[in-house]
């Protein structure tokens, strides 16, 4: 009698409010194994020429390089050095050289962060671009799913009243004082906008545009994106701003209640704060 | 199904071998070898979709042609850059003045050419850039005779679907004896425009690290698609008995056999 008085109780105070679409939370799930395994098997292909450039061709005979991961032999052993734009920092153990001390590689990325562990560019190749066409797929899926069930206008364009609120957002999040409403604020719906209306985009094109095939398909590619090596660049850096997304997302979902969080994304259902019922039911 | 397991066993195998075994952890390649091989029946699927659709819809889309000015630096040399077989050593002494291109297989008329033939023939000029599959690029002038022109001269049979090109270069002794460099493309990228047999780069005579006297050009491929030290073009309608059978040196060692990605 009591549990269920206390039951009905939470539940009219705290009422669970249908959040995430059927579509929303399958694409997400296919997206998170994807991305994964795009993430590690991208960095095994990078292993294969550690090095970026900015414009048509790689400097071999000039110098045109941005970032580098390379090994060198000094007196102590095998050492890793990564230089970017002209700083070289010494980073043995992780990027450059790692392994055992008795058995350091020279590899970009260490064995931990790519597929497969060893260097074996044809299977991360085949893994990348089988996980490529599941991200592509399923992005045209969520947007098709998003624009017919009103997912997109509802919940992630950010309205007038949203930007307006944006100083306070920020103030709030600096605080970790989140309100669950059963609604994005508008510090989400800019960032998912982002991911999905620049990040995932400009890393699908830059990705094409390393490709030959597609080059003479499609050459504005190239001018867009200013050379092929350009794109090869640009793609790994919306790779690290990717990265940064999930690690923020995640930081995000364990200061906002993982339990809720997750449950909204498995089954659909969110449970909002007492003080916004009204606003949770809209 | 476990036959293809075993040959994906043994490309994962002979890729991880030398250094890297001593990383390969049997726990690892037991969770990776269905899923490898899982892709890889997808992907041979995927293979032959792009055999149909890529060079189909891609047509005759030129690869992207490059002013004088983006020279700016030597053609990088990659994997064989010195054949040391007797056969290379002889003719590179005698500055190629032996060297015979034959052109094979399912043809009307078989020919071959001396390299004095070849400059002779209607060649094209292109400054393109070459796309290497670990990930650089290289800006360089290739000079040569259209493979169509060669094709043309000696007829196709209508069975002829492929063009194998057979190199000089030895990649190393197997048990089943040396791997010779050979390479395949459909018959739309062989009658491609772009697709030239350079014997001259950056307006010199091809050298020796570059694949001397003559190199396949297949603008819209990735490197390894472009075969140096060829002596043989073979017109086949099936590759799947050369070697390990799956149409290139690299593709016998698990890369796509469409190297336009």
């Amino acid at each position: 009698m009591a549990l269920s008085e206390a039951h009905r109780d939470s539940k009219t105070a705290r009422p669970l409010v249908y959040r995430q679409s059927i579509w929303t939370r399958a694409t997400h799930w296919i997206w998170a194994i994807s991305l994964f395994f795009l993430l590690l098997s991208g960095l095994q292909i990078f292993n294969a020429h550690s090095t970026l450039y900015i414009g048509k061709q790689s400097g071999f005979g000039f110098d045109n390089s941005v970032l580098s991961m390379g090994a060198v032999r000094t007196p102590q052993g095998l050492e890793g050095r990564t230089t970017i734009l002209g700083y070289q920092f010494d980073t043995t153990g992780v990027f450059g050289v790692s392994g055992t001390s008795e058995n350091p590689q020279a590899r970009g990325f260490p064995a931990a962060l790519t597929i497969p562990s060893y260097r074996d560019l044809a299977t991360g190749r085949v893994v990348h671009f089988f996980f490529a066409w599941v991200l592509v797929a399923t992005l045209f899926v969520w947007l098709v799913a998003s624009l017919v069930n009103g997912h997109l206008r509802r919940d992630l364009r950010p309205t007038g009243r949203d930007l307006a609120q944006l100083p306070r957002d920020v103030a709030d999040h600096a605080r970790l004082r989140f309100h669950h409403t059963g609604r994005y604020n508008v510090l989400q719906k800019l960032t998912y906008c982002i991911v999905f209306f620049v990040l995932f985009p400009l890393i699908v094109l830059t990705g094409l545009t390393m490709s030959p095939g597609m080059d003479a398909a499609w050459p504005w590619l190239l001018d867009v994106f200013g050379g092929r090596q350009t794109a090869r660049t640009i793609h790994f850096v919306t790779m690290t701003l990717l990265v940064l997304f999930f690690l923020v997302h995640i930081i995000m979902v364990f200061a906002a209640g993982p339990i809720n969080e997750l449950r909204s994304m498995i089954t659909g259902w969110y449970r909002t704060d007492p003080e916004t019922k009204g606003d949770a039911g809209s | 199904m476990s036959k293809t397991i075993l040959t994906r066993r043994k490309f994962l195998g002979a890729g991880a071998a030398g250094a890297s075994s001593l990383v390969l952890g049997g726990c690892e390649a037991s969770i990776f070898w269905p899923i490898a091989t899982a892709l890889s029946a997808t992907c041979s699927r995927k293979q032959m979709m792009s055999r149909i659709t890529c060079s189909a819809s891609f047509g005759d889309a030129l690869a992207r042609e490059y002013a004088e000015s983006e020279i700016r630096q030597g053609q990088r040399p990659n994997g064989s850059t010195d054949p040391q077989s007797a056969e290379y050593l002889a003719l590179k002494a005698n500055d190629f003045a032996d060297y015979r291109l034959s052109v094979t297989g399912l043809v009307e008329t078989p020919k071959s050419y001396s390299l004095a033939e070849l400059r002779n023939m209607p060649s094209r000029t292109q400054i393109t850039r070459h796309d290497c599959v670990e990930g650089w690029s290289c800006i360089a002038k290739w000079t040569g005779p259209p493979l169509s022109v060669v094709l043309d001269e000696v007829k196709l049979k209508p069975a002829a679907r492929y063009i194998v090109f057979h190199c000089y270069d030895n990649m190393g002794s197997g048990a089943s004896g040396p791997n010779f460099y050979y390479e395949s493309c459909d018959l739309v990228d062989a009658r491609h425009p772009q697709t030239i047999l350079a014997y001259g780069l950056n307006n010199e005579a091809l050298p020796v690290p570059n694949g001397a006297p003559m190199r396949v050009r297949i603008e819209r491929q990735l490197g390894y698609k472009q075969p140096k030290y060829v002596h043989t073009i073979e017109a086949v309608s099936s590759f799947a008995e050369i070697a390990r059978g799956k149409g290139g040196y690299w593709e016998d060692r698990g890369y796509e056999w469409y190297a336009g990605i």
